[in-house]
C-alpha cells in the first residue's frame, strides 16, 4: 500500500492525538487547489432560510445556484410547500450588462401576486456582488408595495465560507423579527428552538419533549418554519440554540437587542439530549414543577429505549467510527452517542470548526484519534482506512467515499431521511449504525478479505 | 402536496424561472473533464459551485467525484483570480498528481474578466505545470445556455487544445458520444467494434463514474480516454459527433482546424436514430452491418410489434436536454406514441424546428418550449393530461401530483440506480428504454383495473 502524502499546507490542520504539542490551526480559507469538500456563503444562507414553509424563497442569479438547492434538504413541513418549489431570476448575458435589477422586481410582484407569501427572502448570489444590483433598494420598493417583508440575504458566495453564509441568514432573520412592532411581552416559561431544521421531523419531536414539560415553543427557528412564529420569537424568555454555527449569531443579536438569554444546547444522544431538556428546565427554576415533569419526561424516555440499545449494543461494542462533519458542535454529541452504543472514535472532523471546538474535540477523544479541519477525500480516505474504521459518519460527498472503500455509512446531513435527535432519535440513529455496521455486504469486499484488513488506498 | 403550487391558467412568464429544466455551465464541463483519464476537473470560482458540482454529480452516479476549486475571496473577486489560479495549479500538480488539468470558469471568473489562457500561458511558462503534464481550460459562463453547453465547450476545448496533427493517418474514426452516461458510451463503443471500428470516444466516463468497487479509493479510476488518444484525434479519418447541442462543436472545430471531416448525427436513441449511427459507421467502415448488430435491431423491432397495442396513441409529455429529447420523441414516435408536451431548458434555436418536423403527423397539436421550464411542462399537463411523463428525477412531484406513469431519464436522477450501468442508447438501449416504458404502463394497467378485469396475461 502506498501512503497518501498529505498537503504540506495542510499539515497544521491535522492533528492525531498524543503525536505531537496540540496547535490547530483552523478557521482559514481553504487553499485554492485543494478538493475542499466545503461549501460558500449561498450555500450557508440557503440551509439556514430554507425551511421556512410560507415564505418565498427568489434566488437572484443565474440558474446553477437554485437548480442545486432545489429541494435537497429534507426539512419537512407540516402545512405550505412553498419553499420546496424553486424560483430563480436566471440572469442571462443581457442581465450581467445592464444590470438585473428590474428583472428581480418584476419576477418579485409577479410571484408575491402569485403565492401571495408571508414574506420573502431574496438570496444574492456571486454574480450580483459583481454586477452591482441595488438588491436592498429593489427590496424596499417591493415591500412598500407589495406591504409584505422582502428581506435581502447577502450570501454573495465569495464573501466568505458556509459560515458567513450563517451569519447572512441571521442579519435576514433578525431584520424579520424587527418588522414586528408591536410591544415585545416576554411569555413566561417561554422559548425559541434556534437551529433546528426539521430534517426527518425531528422540530416536532423537540417540540414534544418540551411541551410535556411545559415549556412553550414560541417559535422554530427556522424547522417547520413560519414568518408569523418567526416574528414573535422577541417575546420568549430564552433562546436554545443547536447546531453550533448556524444561528448563534442571531441568538447574540436577540441578546443584545432584546435582553434574551441563550444556551447552546444538542439534541442528540441520551446524555446531550437530557442535558438540554434539564438546563431548559433549570433556566425556569421558578418553576419547580417544570424540573418535576424533566426528570419524569427522561425516566420515560430513556426507560423506554434502553432494550433496544443493549441489544444493539452486543454488535457494536469495540467497533471504530470516522467523523466528518459540518460544524465540529456536532462531532461532541456523536462521539457520546457512538460511546453510548460501545464504539470508539478514530477520526474526527469538521468542515468549520472554531480552535476551541478543537480543543474540546481534543480532550473528548481517546490516544491516536485523528483530527482534521477542513479536510479532503484523500485525507479521509487515508486516515479512516489506515485507523480501520468500520462506519463513516458524514455528507454526501463522503458516502461513495466511504462506501468505495467498503466501510459502513451513516448520513447525518441533508440527507437522512429519519430523524436522529431526542431519545427515539438515538434509537433510530443507532439502528442505522448497526445495519451499517453489520451489513453482510461488508464481508464481501476485498479490504476484509485481504490477511492485514487494512488494503484500501492507493 | 407539493406542486399545489402549480396554478392550470398559464400566463406569459418573461423574468423568471419556476423548477428549471437546466442547470449551469460547469457542472457539464465538470462531467465532460472527467471523462478523461488522470484528470482533475478545476472550477475557477467560489468553492460552493465546486462544491454543488461535485454534490450533484455524487447524488447521481454514486461514485466519488474529484475536483478542485480556485475559492475565491473577495480579495479574488476585486483583483482578479490570477494568483489564485496559479496557486490551484501548484497545489494540484504537487499533492494530488494529476496528468491533466481541465479548467472551467464561473459566473464569477467571467464577470471580473480572468484571462485564463494567459494565465495558464503563464502557468507553463513559470513551471507551475510540471513538464509532461497538461492543462485545458473553457469558459463557462453561468449566465449563457446551460449545463449542455458547458459540457460541450469542455469538449471543444479538449479538442482543440490536446489534438496534435502529425500528418500520419492514424487509422482511427472519432466519435463524440454527448452528454450521456457511462453505459452509453461504453454502448456506442460497442456498436462501434462490432463493426469493426477503431475508435476514439471522447469524453470517455465510463469506468470513471460507472467503476467497481474495488475496496479502494482510486482518485483517478481507470477509466477515461488517454490523453495520448486525445492527442491523436488530428490524425483521425474522421468525426461523429452524436448531438448538435453537446457534441457538434468539437467535431465541427476539428474539421475546420485539422481538417478532419466530421458530420453530426442525433444520439442513437431508438430504432431510427441508430440505424442511421450504424449506417454511418457502415460507411466510415466501409463494411457492411455484421449479423451481430442486425440481429440486435430485429431484437427491438420485434418487441416494438409484439407490444404495439400497449403504446398505441398513448400521451407523452418529455422534459430534458435537448439532443436527448430530439431522439427520444423520434423514437416514442416511431412506436406509436403521441408526445403532446415537450420541453427543454436549453436554448437553441433548431430545437423546436426539428421537434415539429417529428412529430408532423399531428400537426399543430403539441406544445413544444424552449427554453422552458417543468413549471410550464407541469401546466400543461393540467391542461392536456398524458398517460406517461419522461424526465429527470425533478419530474416525480409532477408524476406524484397528476398521478402519471413516470420514466426517469436525463440528468440528474437523483432517486434511482441503473442509469450509469444499463445504457439507453442503440437497439439494446432501445430494449431497456421499452421496458421501462412497458412496466410502468402496464403496471398502471393492472394498478387501476377493476377484480374483473384484472388481467394475468396482458
Amino acid at each position: 500500500m502506498t501512503s497518501i502524502s498529505v498537503l504540506k499546507q495542510r499539515e497544521k490542520q491535522i492533528y492525531q492525538k498524543g503525536k505531537q504539542p496540540f496547535e490547530m490551526e483552523c478557521e482559514t480559507k481553504s487553499l485554492a487547489g485543494a478538493v475542499s469538500q466545503r461549501a460558500c456563503v449561498f450555500c450557508g444562507s440557503r440551509v439556514v432560510l430554507y425551511p421556512i414553509a410560507d415564505a418565498l424563497h427568489l434566488i437572484h442569479g443565474p440558474i446553477g445556484c437554485a437548480s442545486y438547492t432545489w429541494d435537497i434538504r429534507g426539512a419537512l413541513s407540516s402545512g405550505p410547500e412553498l419553499h420546496r418549489m424553486s424560483f430563480s431570476t436566471d440572469l442571462s448575458e443581457t442581465d450581467i450588462i445592464y444590470g438585473g435589477e428590474k428583472k428581480l422586481k418584476k419576477a418579485l410582484l409577479e410571484l408575491i401576486d402569485k403565492y401571495s407569501p408571508k414574506a420573502a427572502f431574496i438570496y444574492c448570489t456571486c454574480i450580483v456582488g459583481i454586477i452591482g444590483d441595488d438588491v436592498d433598494a429593489v427590496c424596499r420598493q417591493v415591500e412598500k408595495e407589495t406591504d409584505i417583508p422582502v428581506i435581502p440575504v447577502h450570501s454573495e458566495g465569495f464573501k466568505g465560507t458556509k459560515k458567513d453564509g450563517y451569519k447572512a441568514a441571521c442579519d435576514a432573520l433578525f431584520s424579520l423579527i424587527e418588522r414586528n412592532k408591536a410591544p415585545r411581552v416576554t411569555i413566561p416559561d417561554s422559548i425559541n428552538i434556534l437551529g433546528e431544521f426539521n430534517i426527518g421531523g425531528e422540530t416536532w419531536i423537540i417540540k414534544k419533549y418540551y411541551e410535556a414539560m411545559g415549556v412553550k415553543v414560541v417559535s422554530v427557528i427556522t424547522g417547520d418554519g413560519r414568518v408569523d412564529e418567526v416574528m414573535q420569537a422577541g417575546n420568549a424568555a430564552l433562546n436554545v440554540v443547536q447546531c453550533s454555527g448556524s444561528v448563534t449569531h442571531l441568538a447574540k443579536q436577540m441578546q443584545e437587542e432584546y435582553g434574551i438569554p441563550y444556551i447552546r444546547v444538542s439534541y442528540f444522544g441520551i446524555e446531550d439530549t437530557s442535558d438540554a431538556l434539564y438546563r431548559v428546565a433549570v433556566f425556569f427554576d421558578q418553576n419547580p414543577e417544570m424540573l418535576k415533569k424533566t426528570k419524569e419526561l427522561i425516566k420515560k424516555e430513556v426507560q423506554a429505549i434502553i432494550p433496544s440499545l443493549e441489544t444493539m449494543k452486543k454488535d457494536l461494542e469495540g467497533k471504530k467510527a470516522a467523523i466528518y462533519v459540518g460544524g465540529a458542535f456536532k462531532a461532541f454529541s456523536m462521539i457520546k452517542a457512538l460511546r453510548t452504543l460501545g464504539m470508539e472514535v478514530v477520526l474526527a472532523g469538521s468542515q468549520t470548526g472554531t480552535q476551541e471546538d478543537y480543543e474540546v474535540l481534543r480532550q473528548m477523544c481517546n490516544e491516536g484519534t485523528v483530527i482534521l479541519d477542513d479536510s479532503n477525500p484523500l485525507e479521509l480516505a487515508k486516515y479512516s482506512v489506515e485507523k480501520d474504521a468500520d462506519l463513516f459518519i458524514g455528507g454526501v460527498k463522503e458516502r461513495p467515499i466511504a462506501y468505495k472503500m467498503g466501510i459502513g455509512f451513516c448520513d447525518h446531513n441533508h440527507e437522512r431521511k429519519i430523524p436522529l435527535v431526542g431519545f427515539e432519535g438515538m434509537v433510530n440513529f443507532a439502528k442505522e449504525v448497526h445495519g451499517t455496521v453489520t451489513s453482510p455486504v461488508w464481508d464481501l469486499v476485498p479490504r476484509r478479505q485481504t490477511p492485514t484488513g487494512k488494503e484500501g488506498v492507493i | 402536496m407539493l406542486l399545489r403550487h402549480t396554478p392550470k391558467e398559464i400566463k406569459e412568464r418573461k423574468v423568471l424561472a419556476i423548477n428549471p429544466a437546466k442547470t449551469c455551465q460547469p457542472i457539464g464541463a465538470m462531467y465532460a473533464a472527467l471523462g478523461i483519464h488522470g484528470c482533475l476537473p478545476h472550477s475557477h470560482g467560489s468553492q460552493g459551485c465546486c462544491a454543488y458540482h461535485r454534490s450533484t454529480l455524487t447524488r447521481h452516479y454514486r461514485e466519488p467525484i474529484m475536483a478542485a476549486t480556485s475559492s475565491f475571496t473577495e480579495g479574488a473577486s476585486v483583483f482578479g483570480g490570477q494568483a489564485n489560479l496559479l496557486q490551484a495549479l501548484l497545489t494540484m500538480f504537487t499533492t494530488y498528481d494529476p496528468d491533466i488539468v481541465a479548467v472551467h470558469t464561473t459566473c464569477l471568473s467571467e464577470t471580473i474578466g480572468d484571462d485564463v489562457n494567459q494565465i495558464v500561458k503563464k502557468a507553463y511558462k513559470d513551471g507551475t505545470i510540471p513538464k509532461g503534464k497538461h492543462v485545458i481550460h473553457t469558459s463557462t459562463p453561468s449566465y449563457v445556455g446551460s449545463h449542455v453547453t458547458g459540457f460541450s465547450n469542455m469538449v471543444k476545448s479538449m479538442a482543440v487544445q490536446l489534438a496534435e496533427k502529425t500528418g500520419r493517418a492514424n487509422g482511427k474514426l472519432n466519435i463524440v458520444p454527448g452528454f450521456v452516461e457511462p453505459s452509453d458510451m461504453v454502448e456506442i463503443k460497442r456498436i462501434a467494434g462490432m463493426l469493426g471500428i477503431d475508435s476514439i470516444l471522447f469524453p470517455d466516463t465510463s469506468g470513471v463514474l460507472n467503476g467497481p468497487l474495488t475496496g479502494k479509493f482510486h482518485m483517478y479510476p481507470k477509466g477515461g480516454v488517454s490523453i495520448k488518444a486525445l492527442k491523436s484525434i488530428g490524425d483521425s479519418r474522421g468525426s461523429i459527433g452524436l448531438g448538435e447541442w453537446a457534441s457538434a462543436d468539437a467535431v465541427r472545430a476539428l474539421d475546420a482546424q485539422f481538417k478532419v471531416p466530421c458530420q453530426v448525427q442525433d444520439l442513437p436513441i431508438g430504432l431510427l436514430a441508430t440505424d442511421r449511427f450504424v449506417d454511418a459507421l457502415r460507411i466510415a467502415a466501409g463494411v457492411s452491418v455484421p449479423d451481430a448488430v442486425t440481429q440486435e435491431r430485429g431484437q427491438l423491432l420485434d418487441v416494438i410489434s409484439d407490444m404495439q397495442p400497449h403504446l398505441y396513441g398513448k400521451k407523452v409529455a418529455i422534459a430534458g436536454d435537448p439532443d436527448q429529447v430530439i431522439a427520444l420523441t423520434e423514437f416514442l414516435v416511431t412506436i406509436g406514441m403521441k408526445p403532446v408536451h415537450i420541453v427543454t431548458g436549453t436554448p437553441g434555436k433548431a430545437f423546436i424546428k426539428r421537434i415539429k418536423e417529428i412529430t408532423a403527423r399531428f400537426g399543430d397539436d403539441i406544445n413544444v418550449k424552449c427554453p422552458g421550464d417543468l413549471f410550464l411542462l407541469h401546466q400543461w399537463i393540467k391542461n392536456e393530461p398524458v398517460d406517461l411523463l419522461i424526465c429527470n428525477t425533478y419530474g416525480k412531484y409532477i408524476a406524484r401530483d397528476e398521478d402519471i406513469p413516470f420514466v426517469r431519464h436525463g440528468f440528474p436522477i437523483l432517486d434511482r440506480i441503473g442509469h450509469s450501468y444499463i445504457p439507453t442508447v442503440g437497439y439494446k438501449g432501445g430494449l431497456h428504454l421499452l421496458e421501462k416504458i412497458l412496466g410502468v404502463l402496464m403496471d398502471r394497467t393492472d394498478r387501476d383495473a377493476p377484480e374483473e378485469r384484472f388481467e394475468l396475461v396482458e
